[in-house]
Order: structure tokens, then sequence, then C-alpha cells
């Protein structure tokens, strides 16, 4: 049984504007000891989607649909109670920007502490020293004089880690990672990196590896989801991903990104602006960004398709490719021809 | 062979390329609305503002337009007329009730328009005087405002923005301004002008308003606009350092070019709201003053000098403080009802 | 991308930039942001600048620009001195900025048609107003904007439509010169390729020369001709973008380039990556000598006591290094 299943997962923010869909029908699993990349641009609903497993949807963001398990427990609808012995401890986050994850107003070794001592049966002297073992599990050096000090005294490398101690402080089944080097400086984010697969291999922990960075999800990720306007596009193993897009916004994506191979020509960007979640069109949601839009792709969102054992996409040009490679048979459309295959 | 299920008919045809045109057509710009339009949407659904700015208008509309229309004036002694001897019949009224002149007259056939308020010590109709004192109370509160206003963004804009020596001497003299006991400065002023202005603009038009109000006018510029400063300076400092300021820079703006098209503008919020919560301090002092007789001159009649006279009668005639302080209650309330609600409408900062 | 003529049109001579920090009642510390750094661009090239965190990248876009006074060293733009008013002024004509953030870079109470038409205001550039409004048009069309988007409000956009915007007004006046100050940091990945595709035309269109700070190494490879890369206010390697990447010879920018996280699985899982211990030191404290020392591995006594020269060691690729020899 895989470890966190979530199935058909609707989440919506209901602002004064409207209604958001933020996550449209999303399904994944996630198995022990995986690394699980989702990527999107701004307004795809990666980040809501693990807000909501966790659910700690910010005011007037609710969970409308669908199911996670934790597992094999429910998590909608489990309440509050259920929650709160489930964050931190099965499931732990670190952030984007370091600078506002941690309380200015105390200092490292407090919140390290207060983490541990909410979580487990430790006393003062117990977690001041679990304390200590997480700050050497993350490498930081000299840990007994860093836990006396605040944040604003180390850099954005450092809060991190101490955010990544933080999290794994009880030593969680998955550790969610909302964009976590974004904010840091190449070198910095190397180190990040390669703490977090080392630690993944240690404690067997399985990530969640929220990014818009593709570099990222190919140095990271065992598999990985592509994530826009709030529904998944494709997802698969990471060599399947980047090897053999099925989506024509991922291949969109492939193809935007500079390599060395594109120095001196001219980038194939994806035309057009991100939706506007207030205002989405009907069908897929990239068609109009989309070069190769086909007619019924305005008027149809098309379903989740298996490519193949480790990769699916939901794209009409699939369909197309099939049919015209002939591994589709297609009947006559007048009579209700339901079942190709 | 993939399978596929698919819950519905498929058409060949829809599977050509869609046109340019199919693709536009999904995807429209939201109509266009301004920061403004946004914050008056806002303000419209709060109650509790809406309520209080219905309130003010309707105060202000019956200020101007009552003594317009009213038969009596504020002035008019009833009893007195010239070559006549005086009739004090016409003196303390009740609310609605009719002196014994009056009712001769009623008697006698003529409509005589009903003292609401009823009448004071000389025989004045109360309700045209309360009328008319608000009309002085608003006005001094609505001019004292813009005035504190002007000064206050002006010398604010030029300290925050040209920080350094600039700043600090005029933070220091706002710093000494504010450690005056603002009570005292306001009464030695008044007293002081009083005496001067009084013959200086005698005969001129500006008579007509008093010397007592003028006073009032070059008090409230000379010690009031300093908090108004202090707010200007803050917004500016950190406006500053944004980058649509640092891109005019590098264009080669001059700093006066700046605070009028890039600073001033982005504080209009902070400053309309901090206006509006200036309107009832102002009328506040102005009462207080008149009540203390420093405020307008007789005859004219202020909501402070009405509560100040009701005083001496106050055990038979009650009515004649708690007029004025529920008009002076109602109208600051509503003032700092409403600037609260502008205030959570427009500023960006409280809205995220 | 044009080949550059080979002459050299903005020339910068051993900059510096200190901001004076107070430390306590009456002492101030100076915090080196840029601290003696020299190059020149091309007329026609692209001079891409990279560094991390207090680099002092920025720092050298803006005091370039005569945002920040240097504190000392020169900059020569076409062959004359800019160091008075009046030279200042008309070099404010030919080189003009494009900023980071979109949301901040646009004043969100004036149109779009008074955002890209600020230029001409302060300069005078018209004597008409339909004139000015031909211009503003015209502009919009440079970037992909139609006139219906005159109107409108920043707010209304979205970022990358935003930076248009920004791009346009830096066009306004007719520039030779653009520095970018990470112009497209902000944008999501699909509007940065729009955007840098777009920086792309316009410099083949208008004949510009882009001074192009970033710290997307990728991106920057994609644009530059020429790479400089600074750390801690120094700049340590200068040299054609290929020869960075493949054959650089500076440790930091060795590190540099191996962190950088590619997008392709089996080479990132291939990829030996050269870790650097520690964090940046803060440019208040920069360690003597040469700063990179207290990360770099081949460190020596002669890298605490002297910052090394940053000289010519083939042609067109500069290093400031002591231990270059026994490195490569």
């Amino acid at each position: 049984m895989a470890l966190l299943e979530v199935n058909h997962l609707q989440t919506s923010f209901f602002t004064d504007a409207g209604e958001v869909k933020a996550v449209n029908d999303v399904s994944f699993t996630l198995d022990r000891g995986k690394v699980l990349g989702i990527v999107g641009e701004s307004g795809s609903g990666k980040s809501v989607t693990a807000y909501s497993i966790m659910q700690i949807l910010a005011g007037t963001g609710k969970i409308v649909g669908g199911s996670v398990k934790l597992d094999g427990q429910e998590l909608v609808g489990a309440g509050e109670k259920v929650m709160k012995t489930v964050r931190g401890n099965k499931i732990s986050i670190i952030f984007q920007d370091p600078m506002t994850s941690l309380n200015p107003t105390y200092t490292i070794g407090h919140q390290l502490m207060e983490a541990i001592m909410l979580h487990t049966n430790r006393n003062r002297q117990q977690a001041h020293d679990r304390a200590i073992e997480m700050l050497r599990l993350v490498n930081v050096n000299d840990p007994e004089k860093r836990m006396k000090q605040y944040p604003y005294e180390h850099s954005g490398g450092m809060r991190q880690r101490v955010m990544i101690a933080m999290a794994l402080a009880c030593e969680p089944d998955i550790l969610i990672a909302d964009e976590p080097t974004t904010a840091l400086d190449v070198t910095i984010q190397a180190q990040i990196l390669e703490l977090m697969g080392q630690l993944q291999k240690e404690l067997g922990m399985a990530i969640i590896m929220i990014t818009h960075d593709l570099g990222v999800v190919a140095q990271m990720c065992d598999e990985v989801i592509v994530m826009y306007a709030g529904s998944i596009c494709e997802q698969g193993t990471a060599d399947e991903i980047f090897y053999n897009p099925c989506h024509e916004y991922t291949k969109g994506l492939m193809r935007s990104i500079p390599t060395a191979d594109t120095a001196g020509t001219k980038l194939q960007p994806i035309s057009g602006t991100p939706i506007d979640l207030l205002n989405m069109p009907a069908g897929c949601p990239f068609a109009p960004r989309c070069d190769n839009a086909m007619k019924i792709c305005i008027h149809h969102c098309a379903e989740r398709m298996t490519i193949n054992k480790a990769h699916a996409a939901a794209c009409w040009m699939n369909v197309k490719k099939g049919m015209e490679s002939g591994e589709i048979v297609v009947e006559s459309t007048e009579e209700g021809g339901d079942d190709r295959g | 062979m993939q399978k596929k299920k698919f819950t519905f008919h498929v058409d060949l045809d829809s599977f050509i390329p869609a046109s340019d045109a199919e693709k536009e057509y999904l995807v429209q710009m939201r109509p266009s609305s301004t920061f403004f339009k946004d914050g008056v949407k806002r303000l419209y659904k709060n109650k509790v503002a809406f309520v209080s700015f219905i309130i003010i208008v309707l105060i202000t509309l019956s200020s101007i337009i009552l003594p317009m229309i009213w038969p009596y004036s504020y002035e008019d002694q009833l009893g007195v007329r010239p070559g006549k001897p005086v009739d004090s019949s016409y003196n303390n009224l009740k609310p609605f009730e009719y002196g014994k002149t009056e009712e001769a007259m009623i008697e006698a056939g003529e409509s005589v328009f009903p003292h609401v308020f009823g009448t004071d010590a000389s025989g004045r109709d109360y309700f045209i005087r309360v009328i008319y004192g608000t009309r002085i109370s608003l006005a001094v509160g609505f001019f004292a405002s813009i005035i504190v206003l002007l000064i206050g963004t002006v010398i604010g804009s030029i300290s925050g923005y040209f920080g350094g020596k600039v700043d600090l001497i005029i933070m220091r003299i706002v710093d000494i301004i504010y450690s005056l006991p603002d009570m005292l400065m306001v009464i030695l002023l008044s007293t002081v002008l009083k005496m001067t202005l009084a013959p200086a603009i005698e005969g001129t038009p500006l008579a007509s308003i008093g010397s007592n109000i003028i006073s009032l006018f070059i008090v409230f510029a000379l010690l009031y606009w300093v908090s108004m400063s202090r707010l200007i300076r803050g917004q500016i400092l950190s406006l500053r350092e944004q980058e649509y300021v640092l891109s005019a820079r590098a264009t080669g703006a001059k700093g006066s070019w700046i605070i009028r098209k890039h600073l001033i503008p982005n504080c209009i919020s902070v400053v309309i709201i901090s206006a509006a919560l200036q309107i009832p301090s102002a009328i506040f002092t102005e009462s207080y003053l008149s009540f203390l007789g420093l405020g307008v001159n007789a005859p004219m009649p202020s909501l402070g000098s009405l509560a100040s006279q009701a005083l001496n009668g106050l055990a038979s005639y009650p009515y004649r403080l708690v007029i004025p302080a529920i008009m002076i209650s109602l109208i600051v309330l509503s003032l700092n009802l409403f600037g609260d609600g502008l205030r959570d409408a427009f500023d960006p900062k409280l809205n995220g | 991308m044009i080949v550059a003529e080979k002459k050299t049109l903005l020339e910068v001579k051993d900059l510096k930039e200190y901001f004076y920090i107070n430390t306590g009642l009456f002492q101030t510390k100076p915090l080196k942001a840029v601290d003696g750094v020299s190059f020149a661009i091309n007329k026609g090239e692209t001079l891409g600048l990279v560094g991390e965190s207090g680099c002092g990248k920025t720092t050298v876009g803006r005091t370039i620009l005569n945002l920040y006074k240097p504190t000392g060293g020169e900059i020569w733009y076409d062959g004359k001195l800019i160091k008075t008013r009046s030279d200042i002024k008309a070099f404010r004509k030919k080189a003009t900025m494009v900023f980071q953030d979109p949301y901040s870079s646009l004043n969100p109470r004036m149109t779009v048609a008074d955002i890209i038409g600020e230029p001409l205001d302060v300069h005078g550039l018209y004597k008409t107003k339909n004139e000015r409004r031909e211009r503003i048009l015209e502009l919009m069309n440079y970037v992909g904007l139609n006139s219906e988007h005159a109107a409108r409000y920043a707010h209304e956009f979205s970022g990358g439509q935003r930076q248009r915007i920004g791009i346009a007004r830096s066009l306004a006046v007719n520039p030779e010169f653009i520095v970018c100050d990470e112009p497209v940091s902000a944008l999501d990945v699909s509007i940065q390729a729009q955007v840098i595709n777009m920086f792309d035309e316009l410099q083949d269109q208008l004949h510009l020369t882009y001074l192009f700070i970033a710290h997307d190494l990728l991106v920057v490879r994609h644009i530059s001709d020429r790479i400089a890369v600074m750390y801690l206010g120094r700049m340590v390697e200068l040299a054609a973008a290929g020869e960075i990447y493949d054959h650089p010879l500076h440790p930091y920018t060795k590190s540099l380039m191996s962190a950088v996280p590619i997008p392709d699985p089996k080479i990132a899982r291939a990829n030996q990556r050269i870790a650097l211990t520690g964090d940046i030191p803060s440019p208040l404290n920069a360690p003597s000598g040469c700063p990179f020392r207290t990360r770099c591995k081949y460190a020596t006594e002669q890298c605490a006591e002297s910052m090394p020269e940053f000289k010519e060691v083939s042609t067109g690729h500069f290093v400031a290094c002591h231990r270059l020899a026994e490195i490569n």
C-alpha cells in the first residue's frame, strides 16, 4: 500500500471575486522513501495541493472534494484533533522563505526545542539534547553556540537548515518541501539539496518537492507531477517526463529552458500569459496558449490517459498520435460507440 | 494497444487544430478597475461607515439649507423690536411651547412656526442657533483640516524625500512644537491674536467671520500640522525605496518631479484618511475653545458656546446643554467612524 | 546575435562603491559593496554579470547609472569620462535600466501610457501631445502591447506583461546601452523565455548593448556574449560565455558552474558537484586579501595577504587568482 494516496482532490478559495478552483481533481500516490516532485508555475496549484494535504489552508480555502489517505487513514474531514497528531509528526513541511519562517524574537534553540517538546514526550533536557543532535544531522557546525543565537544572526542557508532540523525532529514519514531553495544562492542551494538527499537516504523518509525549477527536479526527484491551473497535466518517473513528455505544456516548458545548446538561438517559449483562475475557460486550461490546440481541446478537458506503466498524461495530442499510428481504432461517431481500444 | 475508455462521443472533426480566433475568445481581460473603484466598493460594503457617511451628509446639508429657509434667524431676539418695549414672553420657552404673545397671535388666526427646541434667555430660537452653530463648527473643522493638510504634506514630503540635514532640522522643529502644551499655546495665541487682529481686520470682509475664528485658523496653521507631517514623512521614507522611484531617478527626474508624480499620489489614501480623522479633532478643539469663551464672537453661535451659555440655567433647562452636546458627539462620532471605514477600505497595507 | 564590433562603448576603471554603516555612536564602517572592479563592454555585445548575494553586481549596475555616487574609480562612455552633472544628464539619454521586480518597478497610480512616457516628459523629447502619443504607441508595439492597454493600470497586468512595460519605458529615450538588473528572475519559466527572446530581438532591431545582471546561470549563458563573475565586491573571472562554462579557471567559478542544477536527469545524476563548505561571508566582514579564500580548498597564506591581480591569462580571458597555475 502506498504511503500517501491522494484521490480526486479538489480545493477552492472563496473570495470576494468568486470561487477560485485552486486544485481541480488531483490524484497521485507516494511510496515510502521516494521523492516526488510537483512542478508548475505560479497559479498551478502545487503549493495549495501540499497545504491541502496538511490542511493548513489560509482563511478562505476549503477542501471541497476528494480524499487524502496517509497509511490508509483518511485525512479529509478527520478533524483538527487527528490533524494535530499528523502535522509535524507524520508529515512535516518546510517553506520557501527562511527569513520569515522563523520567529525573530526567539532563539533558534527555543524554537527547535518547542517543536520537539510539542510532539514527543521529552523533558527540556532531553529536548535540548535532541535539538543538538538534529543540528548536527543537518551539518550545522558548533551547534551548542547556535542554539543560543537568534535567526537574524544567521544566513539564509543556515536558517533553512534549522527549518529542516525542526521539520525532522520527530522523524516524519513525509517531508513536504515548498520551494525550499528558491530564495537561496546557487552554491547554498546545492548544499541544501545534497543535505536533503543524504537525509532522505539515512532516514528513509519520503519527500514531496514542490518547485518550479526543472533542474532541481532532475537532480532530486524519482517521480514528477506537472501541474497547470490546478490540474495535473502529466505524471510519471523523472526520466519519462524529461525524455518523453506527453503533454503540450510539459513540452513547452522543456523548450523554454535555456541550455548549453540553445545559446545563440531563439528559445521557443510558450505564448500567451498564465491563466487567470477566476476566468477559467471551458475545456483544457492550457488550450489558449497551446500551439497545437485542437477544436476538441477548446470544449473538452482531456482525461488522464495511461501512456505506459510509469507515465500518464491528460492531453488530446496523445489520442491524435495514437489514431495516426493506428494504435487506437476509431469507430464512427453516429451511434454511441464508447469503448475504443 | 492503449486501453482507453471515452465517456462521450468523439467527433473526428474536433481533432483539427483550433484557430487563433477560437483560442482568443477564451481569454479576455477582466474589466478595468482602479484602486479607487475597488476601495469605494469596499467602503460601500461597510455598513457602519456607510451609515456614518449618510449622517454626515444629512447634517452638512441641513446646516447649509435650513438657515436659508427657516423663518427664524439665529441672532434675532424675538422680543426685541426697535421702538417697542421689550417683550419677555418670548424668552426661555420650552420646546414647542408658545409664549403669551404667540398664543395671542394663534388665537387671532395667524400661524406661528413652532420653536422646535424652544428659545434661549434672550428670546432667540434655539433650533436655528443649534443648526447655525453646527454650520460654524463644520466649516471651522473643514477649513482647519485643509490648512493642516497642505502645510503638513509639503513639509513632510520635503523632509522625507531629501533626508539628511534638511530632515534633521525639520524634525527637530516638529519635536519642539510637539512638546509645547497645546491647550496652553492655543489659549495664549488666541488671546494675543484677539487683541491684535480685531482692530487689524475691522472693515474688511474678514471682520464678518470674526477675529476669533481667524485666530483659530492661524493657531491651527502654526501648531497642528506636525502630526500630518510626521505621517507623510514616514510614508515617503518607505515609498522612496520603491523601484519605480529608482527608475524615475535613473531617467534623470528631479526631486520635485518625483515628489509630485510618484510619492504624493501614492500617499493620497493615507492623506485623505488622516484629514478625515483630523476634522472631528478640529471641531472638538473649536468647541472647547468656544466653551472657554475664546471661540466665535457673539452673537454667532457655536456648539461650544451654546453649551457654555446653557450652564447658567442648567437646572431648569437641561436640554439647552444636552442638545449641543449630542450634536457635537454625533458629528465627531460619525466622522471618526467614517474615517475608520475609509482607512479599512483604502489603506493598502491592511488589505494584504 | 550580432558579432560585436570591437568598439568599446562602456569602460569601468577600478570602480569602488562603499556604503557607510553606523556601527556605534559616531562610528561608521564601510560596507565595500564594490571594491575595485574594471571591465569594458563593446558596442552591440551583451556582457553577463553573475554572482551570489553580496557580490555587488546590482550595485555595479546602479553605480554605472549614477544612482549611487561612486566612491572611487571612473566610468567612461563612448570615449568620454562621465563626471559632471551635465555629463550625467547627457549620459542618461544614452543609458537606461530595466529593473527586477515587475511589481514594484511600476507606479501603481500611473497609467501604462504615463509610465512609458515618463522619460519623454522628463527629457522634453516631444513638442505636441500627438507626438508623445505616437511615440508611446510605437514603444508599446516594440514590446508586443497594443493601444488597448495604454489607459490601463499596472496592477491589471501579469508579471511578464509588466516587465514588458518596464522594457518599453527603458527604450523611450532611444538608448544605446541598457543595464538589465535581473529582469527575468521574478518571472515564471515560460514567461522568462518570451522576455529573453524579446531582449534578443530588440538588441538586433535597435542595435543595443546590454549589461545583463542575473543570478540564473542558464539564462545568462543563453543571452551573453561574455560573462563576468563577481564575488564579494570583486570580479574574479571574465571570459566568453562558452569559455566560462566549459573551461572555468577560478575555483569559485568552477564550483558555481558545478552547482547549477541541469534540467536533465542523466546529466544531473552524473554531475560531480564541487561542494563549497560554509556560507558566503557578509560584505561588512570581507576576508582580507582574496575574499574567496575562506571557502577555497586551494587557499594559502599568500591568498590572505594580498588580493590577486585581475589579469588576462589568455585572449579575452581574465582571472584573479594567485594559485592559477597549480589549480589548472
